[in-house]
């Protein structure tokens, strides 16, 4: 989660991420935000994040972007 | 049969009448039989067009489903004995199968679209490399665009990829699918409807409903006052200065930029007012396709706020497919590695900007001016991503975001940017395009218009007038609109004052409508994409 926490506050410092509950809803997130987010998770967790899972539900927050992570990781 | 034909209205009040007889569970049969009929005005040969991509897109989105089905079976049977590593490769397998349906059906119906839209475009290049070599020129090919393929083609093939991405099942009878595809209200212009959004609104039946059929109404008049009160009127003054650049240039472009501006924006979303307002008449709420656009800030929140469900289309089947790809990863890897971190993570987006915008610029028209025009958005949008830390230090200095003049500011410079690179739309070619546009700079003539010019572009004096107020009017709208509906603002008022507000547009479109009696108003802009 901490790592994750890195990536997003990379693209954006002056959000309180562990905190923001809407971050697509509230515009936070644009899609050049999306894409680069994949890529470094990508990266970071070697996930690859599919186009059906680009929903405002799995974005909206850092703890929901990091349970999609994690199933994505259980789902090998 | 345009949206704005005698012929048209009086289909709509039949139709409309018949729709709130019948059993509801009729009713979606009735919608296609009124799409087939609404269609087929505009020549059998279209009617074959759409029926083909209806029935490739049926057949093989019913085949991904089955897959789906057949997968889900097969796991749910073996549960106990299917080891994950097993499950996974039946996984893969299944969905190289669909993979292959699907982008055979994306080829057909893609295709069909390449090949009406562009293919005399190609010859053109084709030609005129030929001319260097004076080889012998291909000569042109007789096709008409059928109406509205661009927005039913996308609308389709959003679906099918929406099928394959397990996003809901397929509809498995044909005449719902075939109506989804075909809705008459939104084939002219869209908006793209997503299935999800569209469909079991269709098929549901519909109650009268007071609310909804009077603002409907209110929502269809208000689409018609722009367009023929507003767009039919200054399209004069467009065409006039645009079809004329050897006598209109200098202050006259800047002029025909701006008049454009007014003529697209109250043709397009005006149209698409009509569109939504059909649909609610008859119960069916459709996605808004705009949110006072020339009210945006950036070029970035304009393309949030313009042709929503084109851009949104553009985004889930094409931005992002593509700059998550394999290759895309791998892109980013290799350039991270050798570019650097900073720079070399922005290689994957910004490569997938410049695809979708080419997309974008070349759905919009078979011509190197849209091709342009796309690539001039996709430049103003990196390079202002690029600025974005030097805009946060001057925000961080000086304290003027909520400042109202800075604002004020930000709307014009971004009304007068998005002006400028439409000029492509405007001119027959690149080259004049750009000519006209350096004419602005060099050509002084601002004196000209207020010795007659503004009377020598075809607009009278009452043109003028008649067009302030419509303007005014629009600019109060969009303005009242940012407290949420206007209708619904006007429901709270006087019953008199609610009718009073209905009658004045009314008249004012029989009155003031570019159109004498018996007269065809203009196709819609759009219409033409």
């Amino acid at each position: 989660m901490e790592s994750l926490i890195e990536i997003l506050e990379e693209l954006h410092p002056e959000v309180d991420f562990e905190e923001h509950k809407s971050l697509i809803d509230d515009k936070v997130l644009d899609s050049f935000d999306i894409i680069t987010l994949i890529s470094e998770i990508h990266e970071e967790y070697d996930v690859r994040v599919p186009v059906d899972e680009i929903i405002p539900e799995n974005f909206n927050s850092a703890q929901s972007l990091y349970s999609l992570i994690q199933r994505l990781q259980d789902e090998g | 049969m345009l949206f704005t034909s005698y012929n048209f209205i009086l289909f709509l009040v039949v139709l409309f009448i018949i729709y709130y007889l019948i059993p509801k569970k009729y009713q979606w049969m009735l919608l296609l039989l009124g799409s087939f009929v609404f269609y087929s005005y505009s020549g059998w040969d279209n009617v074959a067009y759409i029926t083909v991509t209806i029935l490739a897109t049926y057949f093989v989105s019913l085949k991904i489903g089955q897959l789906y089905e057949q997968q889900d079976s097969y796991i749910k049977e073996n549960k106990g004995s299917l080891a994950r590593e097993d499950r996974k490769k039946y996984k893969a397998k299944i969905n190289a199968k669909q993979k292959k349906y699907l982008l055979l059906c994306l080829l057909f119906d893609l295709g069909i679209l390449a090949v009406l839209k562009y293919t005399n475009f190609v010859i053109s290049n084709i030609n005129s490399i030929g001319n260097l070599f004076k080889a012998t020129e291909i000569s042109f090919l007789d096709i008409a665009l059928p109406m509205g393929i661009s927005f039913y083609t996308f609308q389709s093939v959003g679906y099918l990829v929406d099928v394959y991405r397990g996003k809901y099942a397929p509809e498995k009878n044909l005449g719902k699918f075939a109506l989804f595809v075909s809705f008459f209200p939104q084939l002219v212009q869209g908006p793209i409807s997503r299935f999800d959004d569209l469909g079991e609104q269709l098929y549901a039946g519909h109650s009268f409903d007071y609310k909804n059929v009077s603002f409907g109404i209110q929502r269809i008049l208000w689409g018609f006052f722009k367009k023929l009160v507003i767009a039919d009127r200054i399209l004069v003054g467009v065409n006039t200065i645009t079809q004329n650049p050897e006598t209109y240039q200098g202050i006259y472009v800047f002029l025909g930029m701006i008049f454009y501006a007014v003529q697209l924006y109250a043709d397009f979303t005006g149209g698409i007012d009509i569109t939504i307002g059909i649909a609610q008449v008859f119960g069916i709420e459709l996605k808004e396709n705009f949110q006072r656009p020339f009210f945006s800030k950036s070029i970035v929140e304009y393309w949030r706020r313009w042709h929503i469900t084109m851009g949104t289309w553009f985004r889930d089947y094409v931005f992002y497919p593509v700059s998550i790809s394999s290759p895309m990863l791998k892109l980013s890897k290799f350039s991270r590695k050798h570019l650097g971190e900073k720079l070399g993570k922005k290689v994957p987006v910004y490569l997938s900007t410049i695809i979708v915008w080419s997309a974008t610029g070349i759905w919009h028209g078979a011509s190197w001016n849209f091709i342009v025009w796309g690539l001039l958005n996709c430049l103003v949008i990196i390079v202002s991503q690029e600025f974005e830390p030097l805009y946060a230090k001057f925000h961080s200095k000086f304290n003027v975001r909520h400042n109202f003049f800075f604002r004020l500011f930000q709307v014009a410079r971004t009304f007068l940017l998005m002006c400028s690179i439409r000029i492509l739309d405007c001119y027959r070619n690149v080259g004049i395009s750009f000519k006209m546009y350096f004419s602005m700079f060099t050509n002084w003539n601002f004196g000209e218009i207020f010795n007659g010019g503004l009377l020598g572009l075809g607009l009278k004096k009452s043109d003028y007038i008649v067009l302030i107020f419509g303007i005014i009017i629009m600019t109060v709208f969009s303005l009242i609109q940012r407290k949420g509906s206007v209708r619904e603002q006007l429901t709270e008022k006087s019953d008199v004052l609610q009718y009073a507000v209905g009658i004045a547009l009314f008249v004012s479109i029989i009155t003031f409508g570019a159109y004498g009696i018996g007269y065809d108003s203009n196709q819609f802009i759009y219409n033409q994409f």
